[in-house]
């Protein structure tokens, strides 16, 4: 795809020169805040900058396994309610360490996509516009990352964990590559992330100095759109192999790690913390799967047993860390499971009613947005669409939602302007 | 109620070709367990509203029990009938007089009921002497409890994930208990060791894509002659989140422990056996609950030699006492009766 960054604008010159600077400069920050700080006033600093979690619990968690237990009733399935430290707000049984962590978190319980296919809902919750054939729309993490984005990280801004690694995604729509996200898994650290036996950091110094040189003297007459992303994805590489122990899980104590939990979700919600304290402004871990059409109580048994020990975990870590404040939580999913429980013990898709929560940064605590109705078949009270949560995250950590992107000199807004914030969430 | 054949006299014999559905009753919710007492005068059946139904099937009268607070599946007798034991996934375990009679529009309350396990209870056998009561938990426990008093006799742990069935040897002397990875745990009562265990890991997947345990040992039956162990479960997991999954009976030596052979179910979309009974001639008399569900019906070293669609998903089965008759819980909020005899 060609575009009119080979127009050789200065401005366009001059941005990727100075990105490639603040890479380095970053670098030198970074190791200044590690090693000469106090930590008291590490952590201080730390608090300043803002960051986003996402924990998606992929396939579509039941509402009433989690969050909105509905006991008592025929669509409530087996499991009871628990209270939370929050007087008055329940949770479902197989969630009581989350429910400890109540006083920190905010639940919304009336989340309507009113779409129950996986793609196009998910895609709703996590872009907040409905998925359109004539337009394509960034993932919040790009838009996160490019808001929040103060140029002084060697690391990208916007980092997907997940089971496998090293994957770059094309989330970022208009945004460019840039902020689109970077996957990096927990086993054994950063993969293919060293150099080539035999090959000594000041090789590789002037291999990649030449490499430039070359890239810059190629780019003054003939730059597009797939050069930028490939000099992107280079760039990024080399610095994420400067920082490759932030990756390293292992380097945590056993204890914090048994703590996390010795499962998948647990090491990446791990890895998680050390990303989000280094400033990775948008960091997502995706929990599969929950997509239980036949048996959805003994998998949500085992799949929310280890959401739970991982989640509250890292919400009390993030608190103790003094990286809460500053740091928005959201425990997302693209859409809840049906009040019916069909003959196969299972629940099938529901997206007109289900659970989200949020916490930190900007968000009231102890809060609880929305009513289904009795059986959980209705919303009975403040229905709240994508869009609005869109809204409510960018508010949430300072960012204006009204506001708009310039792309190549087009106006984008950041967040649909249909919706509207959740106020009475926002802190 | 609806009823599907005449009070007549029984026929005495049992001919598995001739099943036909006798009777059943609707209820407001649907139905996961179901037991006949021993004295084979009631039919007790648990429901997804938490309670116990028991229909008396001289007069088709109908009764309540509440106690539980969430579902349950265990349910057993004194051998003489008298004394209801129930086990729910609210992990309590609960005593009843079987025949009691509430005063009109009340329900049943239990004589005696406590907590005995932290979390499920999914499984609960009563000693053939009626002196103990084994319970299996989410706690990866099985406990014995004393029928009399309702104290605990006895922890036996050993399974390193939940434990989905029970079963007690006619003998007295063991207990087997099977779980979600395909183990059968043989443990001495007498001592509280665990002396052997069989592998049924057959009936066990683990998905690596969902990265979910699956399938498991969803029910036992010793043969009339102690000589054959059956075990019933899934196999075939192609797609545990939605159900897609084939049925499946692995058949034991009891006495070498070795598996001897499998029984499958053909054209049983989507199955899980969830509870298989011996007829007195070795028939094993399977319940499978599927997108339908069916009575298969298998003999000794035969594929199955009969299958008998019922018009609902079976959740759990049971045999009558003394006639040639099956109970089943179904998810249309019926309970039916099977005869495994000519009309009358």
């Amino acid at each position: 795809m060609k575009c009119n960054y080979a127009c050789n604008s200065p401005e366009h010159t001059i941005a990727r020169r100075d990105f490639l600077g603040r890479l380095a400069a970053g670098a030198c920050t970074m190791t200044g805040l590690s090693s000469l700080v106090h930590p008291a006033a590490a952590a201080q600093i730390a608090a300043q900058k803002k960051r986003v979690l996402s924990i998606f619990l992929s396939g579509g968690v039941s509402q009433f396994e989690s969050f909105d237990p509905k006991p008592g009733t025929l669509t409530g399935g087996p499991f009871r309610a628990i209270p939370t430290s929050v007087p008055g707000i329940h949770v479902c049984e197989l969630l009581p360490k989350t429910a400890q962590q109540m006083h920190r978190l905010s639940l919304i319980r009336t989340v309507n996509t009113n779409n129950n296919d996986h793609g196009l809902s998910r895609y709703q919750i996590e872009r907040g516009h409905a998925q359109s054939a004539t337009a394509d729309f960034p993932h919040i993490g790009a838009i996160v990352a490019k808001g929040l984005d103060e140029g002084t990280s060697p690391l990208p801004g916007h980092i997907h964990v997940s089971s496998g690694a090293g994957s770059r995604s094309s989330n970022s729509a208009y945004l460019g590559p840039k902020y689109a996200s970077i996957s990096v898994g927990t086993n054994g650290g950063l993969q293919n992330s060293e150099l080539p036996g035999g090959m000594t950091a000041t090789i590789n110094d002037q291999r990649q100095a030449f490499r430039r040189h070359a890239n810059e003297r190629f780019l003054q007459r003939r730059r597009t759109a797939e050069t930028d992303a490939y000099v992107e994805s280079h760039e990024r590489a080399i610095q994420l192999m400067a920082n490759r122990e932030i990756f390293d899980v292992t380097k945590e104590s056993e204890k914090c790690a048994a703590q996390y939990g010795e499962f998948d979700l647990g090491k990446q919600c791990l890895l998680a913390r050390r990303l989000l304290e280094h400033d990775i402004s948008f960091v997502q871990v995706s929990h599969s799967n929950y997509d239980t059409h036949a048996e959805n109580f003994n998998f949500h048994i085992e799949q929310l047993g280890e959401f739970d020990q991982a989640f509250a975990t890292l919400i009390d870590d993030l608190a103790q860390r003094g990286m809460l404040d500053s740091t928005l939580v959201m425990v997302l999913t693209e859409f809840g499971r049906t009040p019916n429980i069909n003959y196969r013990y299972g629940r099938d898709h529901w997206g007109k009613g289900f659970s989200i929560a949020l916490a930190g940064c900007g968000i009231q605590p102890g809060a609880v947005i929305g009513a289904m109705n009795k059986d959980g078949t209705e919303i009975a009270d403040r229905e709240v669409k994508p869009a609005d949560l869109f809204h409510t995250y960018l508010r949430a950590i300072g960012l204006d939602p009204q506001s708009e992107f310039d792309i190549d000199g087009r106006s984008v807004p950041m967040a649909d302007p249909t919706g509207m914030a959740v106020e009475e969430l926002l802190a | 109620m609806s009823e599907a054949e005449s009070s007549t006299p029984e026929p005495a014999t049992f001919d598995i070709q001739a099943s036909h559905v006798a009777r059943e009753w609707k209820y407001s919710a649907p139905f996961i367990g179901c037991r006949y007492d021993p004295t084979g005068r009631y039919v007790f059946a648990a429901s997804m509203d938490f309670t116990i139904q028991r229909w008396d099937l001289q007069d088709d009268s109908h009764t309540t029990f509440a106690a539980h607070e969430s579902w349950l599946r265990g349910i057993g007798f004194s051998p003489d009938g008298q004394q209801l034991v129930s086990a729910g996934y609210d992990g309590k375990l609960c005593f009843w007089e079987t025949a009691a009679s509430p005063a009109e529009g009340q329900a049943v309350a239990p004589t005696r009921e406590f907590s005995a396990h932290e979390g499920w209870v999914r499984w609960l056998a009563v000693h053939p002497d009626g002196k103990l009561i084994a319970t299996a938990g989410n706690d990866l426990k099985v406990k014995l409890w004393s029928a009399e008093t309702g104290e605990l006799v006895q922890t036996l742990e050993g399974h390193a994930k939940h434990i989905y069935s029970l079963l007690f040897h006619p003998g007295g002397e063991l207990l087997l208990s099977g779980d979600l990875q395909g183990v059968v745990n043989q443990w001495e009562l007498a001592s509280g060791k665990l002396v052997r265990s069989l592998d049924a890991k057959l009936l066990y997947t683990y998905h690596g894509g969902q990265q979910v345990d699956y399938g498991g040992v969803r029910c036992m039956a010793l043969s009339t002659d102690g000589k054959r162990l059956a075990c019933g479960g899934l196999h075939k997991a192609t797609n545990p989140f939605a159900g897609v999954q084939e049925p499946l009976v692995l058949v034991f030596d009891w006495e070498t422990g070795e598996q001897i052979r499998t029984h499958e179910a053909t054209e049983v979309p989507r199955g899980i056996v969830w509870r298989l009974v011996y007829e007195p001639d070795g028939t094993l008399v399977g319940g499978i609950g599927g997108q339908a569900g069916f009575l298969t019906f298998w003999k000794e070293e035969k594929t199955e030699v009969h299958k008998l669609a019922l018009p609902n998903t079976i959740l759990d089965l049971d045999q009558h006492p003394s006639e040639f008759a099956v109970v089943t819980a179904h998810h249309d909020n019926h309970v039916r009766i099977t005869r495994m005899t000519a009309k009358a």
